[in-house]
């Protein structure tokens, strides 16, 4: 293959060969950095348009059903909270808790509901389950702004560990984003992703320690019950948010690794049906 | 002048399996096999993969400023071309450079959401373009008056008349100022008066130094937008050169019958709500298609159409005779208001002999009702064409001339001439 000579009048050269896209792949998602800012801004304005409370429904959603939680699984049934005030104590496990699940549910549907975009326009398709994440995120940080308050107003008084939900977010937010990317690819080559998925987040909720506390599952079981990532991110929430509560390096460690594990095969995985998606899809 | 693209040994492959009844995979086909191995009663997969190449071995180079038309029957890998070029699909051989910014124009008004304003939808349709925000923010005013659109600029564009949104969708696309510009088809929707100011901006952009390319099935826009055409036929490029040679090679080969189209099979649906197009047809004498027309015998264009829903006012079918450069020979209206009620109809329209001139006539096929405004519910440029032959028998309207006869049309008129002194 020869070399073409250099462009004499200084305009930008693009080479497209098979398997070059990869090298200039992280390369290309900064340069799209725009259409990502603007897709995240139409899906803001598309869901602030179409509903009619807007933004009141992305607090409500989450303080509902932690009023509900706490009235059925802490009046009713009584489970412990620690000494904890029941609605607060769910509350700053619900938050994390419906980020991940909204998040990788918008995210496995996300290339299939953009399809005509893939198909007619190029643009690294990594952007489309990175906006999802995104939108889902700004959810949350609008539900987390109401737990100080909810806390005051529970008498629990906040203290500097609620910096700690920094970190805590991210983690969430890198757990969501490769096992988000992973779903989206799946979803592409297996259709029934779309049938099975919801079902295993369903019980997510209840594998995860949201209406209870951790501490609840007996010892042994604990490390197994630790490799689900988001018994480490939840434990953190509510160490966090509350006095004397006790967090597990070893479960926040095995959240770190997981996303970590989740980025790296999510994305692997992604790039490989990336190739040949506007074909498939 | 400077090359604005190379392309060397450009081939896709694509891999088409055969014996599963869906396209995809389910989660359960998979866990059911993965089992079935596990247990070691595997049924053999009755799934055979068949290799094609959509695109096989290209190699070209276009210049700055050049406009060239890729013209060839479906299938041809006209759209693989494009897709590689845009780097929608990774080829699996070969190298593409390209000198400059590029811009593929697949579709008009790629991301569009109804729900979002005209305002909104510019920015966000140029940011899927690949246009800076800034550049959009410069160019808006000019965008939006391109489209004509500024009163509803706040609107969401589902309150938009398809026009209007056509019009808007085109603007941005139009304002992007690439140094190559990819188009698909693009033109072939909108209203006439839309279609021509279309071209004439396109004209206006590749005069600006730029590069267009332009994928067409219609050689009628082919021959008056490019200045040189490509022809493909099964992955390859069998032809690149001066529009009217690569025109007549299409033809020559045979590949395709521009004589006959149907479109009823619904795939590529041309209409709207209320009527759609089905067929178009070049018959000669036999009722048989057919793009070789004598001179002195007659001919007889015909299209099928269905009406979808009453609509106030007669559908009045019509067709738009061009030349192969582009001038039109004539239109030709419907007089005959049978049209209204919901079904299928068939329109002939009778050219007789010893009218047209020889060369080569597109039609366009197209279906407006005026009662309540012009109203275009179709029309499909360019749709069929024939080539119009002089076997040299028919001396009666060229005399002893044995060259070509300049002009469109070429009557057999009733001429007396004597000698009066």
């Amino acid at each position: 293959m020869t070399k073409a000579a250099t462009p004499s009048d200084g305009k930008r050269l693009t080479v497209i060969e098979a398997g070059r896209a990869n090298r200039e792949y992280f390369e290309d998602l900064w340069r799209f950095r725009e259409l990502f800012f603007i897709l995240v801004w139409r899906d803001l304005l598309i869901r602030y348009k179409q509903a009619a409370l807007g933004l009141a429904w992305t607090l409500l959603k989450p303080l509902l059903t932690a009023l509900v939680f706490a009235l059925v699984f802490g009046k009713l049934v009584k489970i412990p909270s620690g000494g904890m005030p029941h609605a607060p104590f769910i509350y700053a496990a619900l938050v994390p808790w419906l980020f991940f699940a909204s998040s990788i549910a918008e995210s496995s549907t996300s290339l299939a509901s953009h399809s005509a975009l893939i198909s007619k326009v190029y643009f690294p398709r990594l952007l489309i389950p990175l906006v999802a994440t995104c939108v889902a995120l700004i959810d949350m940080l609008i539900a987390l702004a109401l737990l100080v308050p909810m806390l005051v107003v529970f008498g629990v008084e906040p203290s500097w560990r609620l910096l700690a939900l920094i970190p805590l977010t991210l983690l969430t937010a890198a757990l969501a984003f490769g096992l988000g990317a992973w779903s989206a690819a799946l979803h592409v080559r297996y259709r029934d992703t779309g049938i099975v998925l919801p079902f295993v987040l369903q019980f997510g909720l209840y594998l995860s320690p949201v209406i209870f506390p951790s501490d609840l599952v007996p010892w042994p079981w604990r490390v197994l019950y630790s490799l689900n990532p988001m018994v480490g991110v939840i434990e953190g929430f509510r160490w966090a948010s509350f006095p004397d509560q006790a967090v597990h390096a070893s479960a926040i460690a095995t959240s770190v690794m997981a996303a970590g594990l989740f980025l790296f095969f999510g994305l692997r995985y992604f790039r490989g049906i990336e190739r040949d998606l506007a074909d498939v899809i | 002048m400077s090359t604005a693209l190379s392309v060397r040994n450009l081939s896709k492959r694509y891999r088409i399996k055969h014996g599963g009844e869906r396209g995809y995979h389910t989660l359960r086909d998979e866990i059911a096999s993965g089992f079935g191995r596990l247990v070691g009663r595997a049924a053999p997969r009755r799934e055979t993969v068949e290799e094609f190449w959509a695109v096989e071995d290209a190699s070209f180079e276009i210049k700055t400023g050049e406009r060239v038309g890729i013209i060839g029957r479906n299938g041809a890998g006209k759209s693989t071309l494009l897709k590689m070029l845009s780097k929608i699909v990774e080829p699996t051989r070969g190298r593409i450079e390209i000198h400059g910014r590029l811009s593929s124009l697949l579709e008009v008004g790629t991301g569009f959401h109804s729900e979002l304003t005209g305002r909104e939808n510019v920015f966000l349709n140029g940011a899927i373009l690949g246009m800076p925000r800034e550049e959009t923010l410069r160019k808006f005013e000019e965008i939006v008056a391109f489209a004509g659109v500024e009163r509803f600029i706040d609107t969401p564009v589902k309150h938009y008349s398809s026009g209007m949104y056509m019009r808007l969708a085109f603007a941005v696309a139009a304002n992007l100022d690439p140094d190559i510009l990819l188009i698909d088809e693009v033109l072939a929707v909108g209203d006439l008066a839309f279609q021509q100011k279309c071209l004439g901006k396109i004209e206006s952009i590749t005069n600006a130094g730029r590069t267009v390319l332009f994928v067409s099935h219609n050689l009628g826009s082919v021959s008056s937008l490019c200045s040189s055409a490509m022809l493909m036929d099964a992955g390859r490029i069998v032809a690149i050169g001066d529009v009217p040679g690569v025109v007549m090679k299409y033809y020559r080969d045979g590949a395709s019958s521009p004589a006959a189209f149907d479109l009823s099979d619904g795939r590529r649906p041309v209409g709207n709500h209320h009527a759609r197009l089905l067929a178009g047809r070049v018959v000669d004498g036999s009722g048989a298609p057919s793009m070789e027309v004598d001179i002195s015998h007659d001919t007889t264009l015909e299209m099928e159409f269905e009406i979808l829903d009453s609509h106030p006012g007669p559908f009045i079918p019509n067709f738009h005779f061009h030349t192969s450069d582009g001038t039109v020979a004539f239109v030709s209206v419907d007089t005959t208001r049978n049209v209204s009620s919901p079904g299928r109809y068939l329109s002939r329209c009778e050219i007789p002999g010893n009218l047209l001139n020889e060369g080569t006539y597109f039609v366009g096929l197209g279906l407006t009702t005026f009662s309540t405004g012009v109203t275009v519910h179709f029309f499909e440029p360019g749709a069929v064409s024939f080539n119009v032959r002089d076997p040299i028998e028919n001396v009666a309207s060229r005399g002893d001339w044995g060259g070509a006869m300049p002009g469109s049309v070429r009557p057999n008129l009733a001429w007396t001439t004597e000698r009066i002194s």
